[in-house]
């Protein structure tokens, strides 16, 4: 940790009051572009801002939730920390949304609130809101700034938790005269946290014993998660994978960690997972999870879940190891570390030919599949699988939650890591929007599409304003079936399909709201329409709007009915 | 099954929040939680009993705990050689004939008087639970009007037998 001591000169008229004092730290800290919504008491931080404005591309959202699901698809693109400042009170509990996201899916943002100032604190004051309380269970680490002197160095700690080891958010509220108020005293960013030291490099004894299980084994599978994203490891896991001919398996945020098209790829796993997968994950003797979580959608029940299998589990977050799954070989590492090691020491393994055309006769005879429906009709799966081909499979895609979602991550075969964008963990409908906004900021010559649902782009689609006032050329697709589609799919299938509050008798014309903020519109409601029109619109070099009609009966298969195992998919074929 | 646990903190503010947030929202169940500082500045010491149905549940709980910024150490003592200790003050409904044979009682668990009023008596024990548990069933029939219990503390003995260290408890850690 450098050590820069900034002695107040002799000479210097007035000190720096804590706002420039902050504005420092983050130009040190490399902040270039800053998701802020102004309010009271962050008037001087903004104030500062405004004085120093050359240094930052700030993104005005139109609600705060919109600023921190920008600074999450910035952080994920970027794989730069995602830095957003709201007001007290309810600027801040507008983020509350964003920030458990950002947990959840283990995204690193730096999030600045504003508080009251100290000598109100405690007394329910105007725009007071205990944000230290509330996201003290959903950040990485929170602080409250209580002297000036400590703010550069609470910086400075704060993107280095954020963006080591397992990374996530965390949060620092700033009372009002913190920001305000002029420094007497010296300071320094120096800091030293002896309980936060994350282990990256692999035990070798553990390295050993995954050796010793891939030599034994005859049906391994990779399971590939997000923290190969995170890691930056794609390449070194595509040379462990093709090395020794094991397939992957790959999680809804792995997508793209291992290429989609690549013939060891047997997709993704899961509730909504393809069959070779699912198979693949219950039948395999040798489970090697690199950067995954095993979360509830991809396991389904943990009794059927690989239930023969030696499990080896490849992560940073030594909790996450032994948490949802029994564990035979830990190996706590950052996963290209361990990756590394992997390929450096393990060379000789077994023949795995009869596996592998065990697992490859699956992904023939069950492939994804979708009905096609008469007369030119559009369903959501062929939406998405259009937008895949125009795009040449090359976008930055993000989604919300729901069908919408689950039918991008089954068609839409990412080849790289850090194309896909959506929230996984919290499943936050109006994420998807906002969060392409961030992602077309910090990738502005890729084309972004934003897939979302007609529900959930109305959470969110006042941040439409972004696009007109940057010409920011984000393209939206809305997959409108004109319901809440995978409630309405469950209330269909399992609550006898009483369709309780799915379905939206009225919408908005989106055209005419896209219009409304000068943007492109159009409503393609046919196969033809769309065939037609969707190149031209993805090729617009503006921002546009496509609302595209599909037939709302439509569902997501194939499934594992909720509480069952693996094996226990319907609707594998048609 | 119960396990002793001990953390050793940075004083920072909300960390005690963050600890007992942590463990409520994994419905982790708290017996007793003690805190107090350390011989080191700045470094408290946190003794949790928690009870849990399995190993790698009292693994998890170390695990989230030993996740957090300001938490240094976490060990699960409940195997070792141990000092553990919680102070009990007893208030029992007493007129001055029955003092004395309230005294005879509490003599063998070295408990001592510290407070007497017209028609109260107030005792302090220490000791592990299990001789609190004792003298206070032994009080109840006088009247308990007032409880107040501190929860275990606890360290590790200054030797640790050598036996122990063959049934290390259950670790995913590595």
């Amino acid at each position: 940790m450098g050590k820069d001591n900034h002695e107040l000169k002799a000479n210097q008229v007035t000190p720096k009051n804590g706002s420039e004092i902050l504005i420092d730290a983050l130009i040190e800290a490399g902040v270039t572009t800053l998701f802020g919504y102004p309010g009271g008491a962050v008037l001087p931080i903004f104030d500062a801002l405004f004085l120093r404005k050359e240094h930052f591309n700030q993104v005005l959202a139109r609600h705060e939730q919109g600023s921190i699901h920008a600074a999450e698809g910035y952080a994920r693109i970027s794989g730069k920390p995602g830095v957003v400042i709201a007001t007290s009170g309810p600027g801040a509990t507008n983020l509350v949304t964003g920030i458990v996201d950002a947990m959840m899916d283990s995204l690193p943002l730096v999030v600045f609130t504003g508080q009251v100032t100290q000598n109100v604190i405690g007394t329910d004051a105007f725009q007071e809101a205990d944000i230290m309380g509330i996201t003290t269970p959903i950040t990485k680490h929170n602080y409250q700034v209580r002297k000036i002197e400590d703010l550069p160095r609470i910086v400075k700690e704060a993107f280095h938790i954020a963006t080591t080891g397992r990374p996530g958010p965390v949060l620092i509220d700033i009372p009002k005269d913190i920001a305000a108020n002029p420094c007497a005293d010296a300071y320094d960013s120096s800091f030293d946290l002896p309980g936060y030291q994350p282990k990256v490099n692999p035990n070798p004894l553990q390295i050993n014993k995954l050796k010793e299980a891939l030599s034994s084994a005859r049906k391994p599978v990779i399971l590939a998660g997000a923290g190969i994203k995170f890691a930056g490891a794609s390449e070194e896991l595509i040379q462990f994978a093709e090395k020794h001919q094991i397939p992957v398996v790959t999680t809804l945020q792995g997508l793209g960690a291992f290429p989609g098209e690549h013939e060891l790829s047997l997709g993704m796993g899961g509730m909504h997972g393809t069959y070779a997968s699912n198979t693949a994950l219950y039948n395999t003797d040798l489970l090697i999870n690199i950067g995954s979580r095993f979360d509830d959608r991809l396991t389904g029940n943990l009794e059927h879940f690989a239930p023969t299998a030696i499990i080896a589990h490849i992560d940073i977050d030594p909790a996450e190891i032994g948490k949802n799954i029994n564990t035979h070989i830990p190996i706590v590492s950052d996963a290209k570390n361990a990756l590394i090691e992997i390929n450096k020491h393990i060379d000789e393994t077994p023949d795995y030919t009869e596996w592998l055309d065990e697992v490859n006769q699956n992904k023939q005879d069950y492939p994804l599949w979708y009905n096609q429906p008469e007369e030119g009709n559009m369903i959501g799966q062929y939406v998405i699988e259009q937008v895949y081909q125009a795009s040449e499979g090359k976008a930055i895609v993000t989604t919300d939650v729901g069908q919408h979602q689950m039918w991008t991550a089954q068609f839409y075969k990412f080849s790289q890591p850090n194309r896909f964008v959506s929230s996984g963990g919290l499943g936050t409908m109006g994420f998807g929007f906002p969060a392409a906004i961030g992602a077309q900021i910090a990738a502005p010559d890729d084309l972004v599409i934003a897939i979302v649902g007609d529900g959930g782009f109305q959470m969110t689609l006042q941040e439409m304003s972004i696009l007109q006032e940057r010409n920011l050329p984000v393209k939206i697709v809305i997959v409108n079936n004109e319901a809440l589609g995978m409630v309405r799919q469950w209330q269909q299938a399992f609550y006898s399909e009483r369709y309780s509050e799915s379905i939206f008798s009225i919408q908005p014309d989106f055209v005419k709201l896209a219009e409304a903020y000068q943007i492109k519109g159009a409503k393609l409601a046919t196969k033809e329409e769309f065939d037609q029109q969707l190149p031209g619109l993805l090729a617009h070099d503006g921002p546009v709007l496509i609302d595209a009609r599909v037939l709302q009966q439509e569902n997501v298969y194939p499934m594992i009915p909720p509480g069952q195992g693996l094996h226990e998919m319907i609707g594998v074929k048609p | 099954m119960k396990r002793i646990i001990t953390a050793k903190v940075r004083n920072r503010s909300g960390v005690l929040n963050r600890i007992t947030g942590l463990l409520q929202k994994r419905q982790f169940n708290i017996e007793s939680i003690s805190v107090g500082r350390t011989e080191q500045e700045g470094i408290s010491r946190i003794t949790f009993v928690v009870d849990v149905d399995d190993f790698p549940k009292a693994e998890q709980i170390i695990k989230q705990l030993n996740k957090q910024i300001d938490v240094l150490k976490v060990v699960d003592i409940t195997d070792k050689a141990i000092v553990a200790r919680e102070l009990a003050l007893i208030k029992i409904t007493s007129n001055a004939q029955m003092r004395t044979e309230i005294q005879g009682i509490i003599d063998p668990f070295r408990a001592t008087v510290i407070d007497v009023s017209k028609d109260t008596i107030s005792v302090q024990v220490t000791g592990d639970s299990e001789k609190v548990e004792a003298l206070i069933e032994l009080l109840k029939p006088y009247g308990i009007k007032d409880l107040a219990r501190t929860g275990i503390t606890a360290f590790l003995r200054g030797q640790q037998p050598q036996a122990n260290q063959d049934q290390e408890p259950f670790s995913l850690l590595n």
